[in-house]
């Protein structure tokens, strides 16, 4: 079952080196001009917006999801597991539904403008959707359940004698939380933020329906070549450097973290 | 002090609940709108149900979604768990191996998954539609059922399997009445585990569904598409009423008289 994946991600890597016919079809022959057209300024740029998307996505994510799991850490352990199933049950509901109830709220007849409206706040329909700011949202909205369990697990697993070492030791709460918690949980944050950022550098639903033509990302370019432009080629050779870039945030990632941990236990 | 900074992050998580539900909530409260297009509430109404249960496009995509869901879900199930019984029993050269590959499928992003899948159908020449539905859905959903079954077999330890062999039982025997009924609920929270994930699928669906072969997460990106009609809030209601009952049910499976019994109910 594992080849049954393995397999077709080889035949990915073959495709973008090959041509692409006039009528959509696959010419086998060796081309390395796919990759050529990756350096192309347009598709640099939406390179360049899907990175920053998914940075900013992993860090709102963190912002939002850090507290969140500190709050259910603390709880009884009855109440933790029903606060655990509550932040769970929106990750298992549909990606398209979650994006498209935001499309309700949003659009310029949605929830709020029409509540803002007939207030007389406002007499124009705020551009509240189709932008990048809507895009952000429903990305941090889908992906942030990714980032809370594995901080969770982290703050359970913690030596919690450490930080009462830390308060004996005359450290005050933020001191102690910057100082021992943060730095222990690590792990949490870095698993979580690797299943954000890769979940995000691909994704393609919530800039679909959430961000209009203006703002498509690399995740909508390649579903385009493969759907309606019918550029297998071009879009294995986007797709391949997708994975290859996100392969090597997700290396240097780690590296820096263990760096910093050899580090640390040296000090 | 203490009880401040304790009373705000309890505020701040409330607040993280409402923003992860409001959205779903006011997608549900919409569907029983009376208004077609306004956001404005008009009234109560079923009538978008009623639409959807008229629609026959709806009601094959619906079909579709089912037999996909149960045909795929079976496989999945059968071979989420004889793989993990294979991992537990053989602690081979290649089981870890074997393993990493398993989980692969979980942490790659489902949009290589879809393409990979319709670059491999489309080599072998096999025509988009149910049959490719399904052996993409067994792939996806393959590794989950593998993780609820290993956590079921590592939970169970060796000691009843060993001692029905003492007992004389031939491995099939053992398999069958030892091994087997204790792993139940972790093969039916694996069979559920893998139907929520077909019926919901709606990623990798994009990619290897057919021309006839539309699931009902495809139905609605359709909608979504062509403009918001209520008929979707409706449709999305349904899906998502559907998804939480599953998981919950899942939960329960799993949980029931598991050894680090943590019930939340």
């Amino acid at each position: 079952m594992g080849a049954l994946f393995v397999l077709p991600m080889l035949m990915i890597a073959i495709l973008s080196f090959l041509k692409r016919g006039t009528y959509g079809q696959v010419v086998y022959e060796f081309t390395l001009n796919n990759y050529i057209r990756i350096f192309d300024p347009l598709y640099g740029q939406i390179f360049g917006d899907t990175l920053v998307v998914a940075v900013l996505t992993t860090v709102f994510s963190i912002l939002c999801g850090y507290p969140l799991a500190y709050y259910i850490s603390r709880l009884e352990k009855s109440t933790q597991q029903i606060w655990l199933l509550l932040v769970m049950i929106p990750f298992w509901i549909n990606f398209l539904v979650r994006s498209y109830a935001w499309v309700i709220i949003l659009r310029s007849q949605g929830v709020i403008n029409t509540f803002l409206q007939s207030l007389g706040i406002i007499s124009e329909p705020l551009p509240l959707l189709y932008n990048s700011g809507s895009v952000l949202l429903g990305m941090v909205y889908t992906l942030m359940p990714f980032m809370v369990l594995p901080i969770y697990v982290s703050l359970e697993q913690m030596d919690r004698r450490k930080l009462e070492a830390a308060y004996d030791l005359g450290a005050t709460p933020w001191k102690a939380f910057w100082h021992v918690t943060l730095p222990m949980t690590k792990t949490g944050v870095v698993t979580g933020s690797i299943l954000v950022f890769v979940s995000s550098i691909g994704m393609f639903v919530v800039p679909d329906v959430m961000g209009g033509a203006k703002s498509a990302l690399i995740g909508n370019v390649i579903q385009n070549q493969f759907l309606s432009a019918r550029d297998w080629p071009f879009g294995s050779a986007l797709s391949i450097v997708l994975m290859l870039l996100s392969m090597l945030l997700i290396l240097l990632y780690f590296r820096a973290t263990k760096a910093s941990e050899t580090k640390e236990e040296s000090a | 002090m203490k009880t401040l900074r304790r009373n705000a992050l309890s505020g701040y998580s409330w607040l993280m609940l409402v923003f992860l539900y409001l959205p779903i909530l006011i997608l549900v409260l919409y569907s029983f709108n009376d208004s077609r297009i306004n956001a404005t509430w008009t009234g109560f109404t079923w009538k978008w149900y009623v639409s959807l249960f008229e629609n026959r496009q709806v009601m094959q995509a619906l079909m579709n979604s089912m037999t996909i869901g149960v045909i795929s879900s079976v496989i999945a199930t059968v071979l989420g768990t004889a793989a993990a019984l294979a991992v537990k029993h053989y602690s081979l050269r290649w089981s870890n191996i074997f393993n990493g590959l398993m989980y692969l499928p979980i942490v790659i992003p489902e949009i290589m998954m879809g393409l990979a899948m319709l670059v491999l159908f489309s080599q072998v020449h096999m025509e988009l539609g149910k049959v490719t539905l399904i052996l993409a859905h067994v792939t996806f959903s393959m590794p989950y059922v593998m993780v609820i079954i290993s956590g079921r077999l590592a939970d169970m330890g060796k000691e009843l399997e060993e001692a029905s062999q003492d007992l004389g039982a031939t491995p099939w025997e053992t398999l069958r009445y030892v091994t087997l009924p204790l792993i139940m609920p972790g093969i039916i929270a694996g069979f559920l585990m893998a139907f929520t994930l077909s019926l919901d699928d709606f990623i990798i669906s994009f990619f290897v569904a057919g021309p006839n072969s539309t699931t009902l997460p495809l139905y609605i990106y359709g909608l979504v598409k062509r403009g918001v009609s209520p008929e979707v809030n409706a449709l999305s209601t349904l899906l998502i009423v559907s998804t939480v009952l599953l998981v919950v049910v899942a939960e329960i499976f799993r949980r029931k008289d598991s050894k680090n019994n943590q019930s939340i109910f």
